[in-house]
């Protein structure tokens, strides 16, 4: 167990160790010559009003919480296909009683209109 | 554990983060060169070494330099903190994404010149998996580090205190959640048909029958698809989207910081070409060819076979890995320069209305196949 996931391990050290390098290397390599417009938010050269802040759609947060649904129920299905060998006749037919709720709900988003982005 | 283990572990690391940043690095010269070619252009050739030019190739160098030598600046009213964490968040899940990815069988170094009648996967006490770690929920790993992409390019735009940045980021986060599910669901078929989560063992099962995309086309096509969603690239590139946001949720970033991003865009090209090959390409497989040399089945004789020493054919089994990684690779790329951008209602209607419904019910599909052929 330990053994295998050791290399694991290491990989992420490894992986964390190259982007925090390549991090490094650009911030103490090149000038450092902040200016007062050079710092202000980028706005394809209009001047720049308010904070950063704007009011988001709710479209964004509805998504979110979809993802949450549908994620969290994908989560069930990767062990049940690595085990549908063994499972037989009644696992198949749980598992598309499941599937057919899932389908359900999607329509009922959709119904709903949670997914409509057009106004 | 011993020190063989340990320093084959290391070896296998640095050959394959070598591969990613070669590939990643390479990929800015083939965007460039076959968009040019693609739009009848010539595509950026005059950066030279002395007389050589390479082809451009030297593109690669210069572009580097020039981003190291490039200031690189933090907005005034930026979240320092987070505005430095983002750039590392998304660049660190890209290297690390091969660690459950095998490119290659077994590799003994004590019977290099031998024939091999053992098949592909063995152990002994000079013999390595050409893979990094071989773990029990492979692919759980694979879809878990992918998924932690998306924290990189939030914080990259809530950090900056541009309101471009902050809608890049808003498109980012909903456009990758969406099509993540889709990423997931279509390899529950592959589960099922491989009947196993180690990636190992899924190119084993494709090495002993057919290729998956062979058994699972459709969940090919959505992978694919839900990948380039994913890495945020034409026709899915709204996050960036040049007309409408300037440049995303990257925005406000300069220098090795920016280069951070659109590497990391570029090796995940060469990431998505990856796990296509290992999950529906046959991963290291080539056509005829076992662990102890080639195999033809002759019509009306029998099967022709021409054994081969075990490093050859290990050797031509790695080639066949990175040409079949160098076609999703060219996939990719001639998609990118076909296909125009979508419209985000479109964009959100695709990924929930018809690549979500088609894979639940590629599984459903599947699964009634599989239980009526046993």
């Amino acid at each position: 167990m330990a053994t295998a996931y050791f290399p694991i391990l290491l990989a992420l050290a490894f992986g964390l160790f190259l982007a925090v390098a390549v991090w490094m290397l650009g911030h103490f390599t090149g000038p450092k010559n902040p200016t007062r417009e050079k710092l202000i938010p980028y706005e394809c050269g209009s001047e720049t009003t308010g904070t950063g802040g704007i009011r988001l759609s709710a479209k964004f947060f509805v998504t979110a919480i979809l993802l949450v649904v549908f994620d969290v129920e994908l989560a069930f299905l990767y062990p049940w296909a690595a085990a549908f060998g063994e499972l037989g006749r009644r696992g198949l037919f749980a598992m598309l009683l499941f599937l057919a709720v899932l389908g359900v709900a999607l329509l009922y988003l959709v119904r709903k209109g949670a997914l409509r982005w057009e106004e | 554990m011993n020190a063989f283990f340990v320093w084959m572990t290391v070896a296998k690391i640095v050959a394959f983060v070598l591969f990613i940043l070669t590939g990643g690095a390479l990929m800015v010269w083939v965007e460039r060169r076959l968009s040019a070619m693609m739009q009848d252009r010539v595509g950026p050739h005059r950066a030279n070494l002395g007389r050589f030019r390479l082809w451009g190739l030297i593109h690669i160098l210069a572009d580097g330099l020039k981003m190291m030598v490039k200031e690189d600046f933090i907005p005034r009213r930026a979240d320092r903190l987070l505005h430095a964490l983002a750039p590392i968040l998304a660049f660190f899940p890209v290297v690390v994404t091969f660690a459950v990815v095998p490119f290659g069988p077994t590799l003994d170094f004590a019977h290099l010149g031998a024939v091999n009648h053992e098949g592909p996967l063995f152990s002994g006490p000079w013999a390595t998996t050409l893979q990094v770690a071989t773990i029990d929920v492979g692919l759980l790993f694979v879809l878990a580090i992918a998924g932690t992409g998306v924290v990189g390019a939030v914080l990259a735009g809530a950090a900056s205190d541009n309101r471009f940045s902050l809608l890049g980021s808003l498109r980012a986060a909903s456009q990758m959640i969406s099509y993540e599910v889709t990423l997931g669901a279509s390899l529950v078929g592959c589960i099922l048909v491989f009947g196993t989560l180690r990636i190992e063992q899924m190119v084993l099962w494709q090495h002993q029958h057919v290729w998956g995309i062979l058994v699972q086309p459709l969940a090919f096509l959505l992978f694919l698809v839900a990948g380039i969603a994913e890495s945020k690239r034409v026709p899915f590139d709204l996050p960036e989207g040049e007309s409408e946001i300037v440049a995303g949720y990257f925005l406000e970033y300069s220098g090795m910081k920016f280069a951070m991003f659109f590497l990391g865009e570029l090796m995940e090209i060469v990431v998505l070409a990856i796990l296509l090959t290992v999950f529906f390409l046959g991963g290291w497989d080539v056509p005829f060819l076992f662990a102890d040399g080639l195999h033809v089945d002759l019509p009306f004789l029998d099967t022709w076979v021409w054994n081969w020493p075990h490093g050859v054919v290990v050797l031509v089994q790695l080639l066949g890995f990175t040409v079949k990684v160098g076609a999703m690779v060219f996939l990719q790329m001639a998609l990118r320069w076909t296909l125009p951008r979508f419209r985000y209602d479109q964009l959100m209607d695709l990924g929930w209305k018809v690549l979500l419904p088609l894979s639940l019910g590629n599984i459903a599909v599947t699964a009634v196949v599989l239980a009526a052929l046993r």
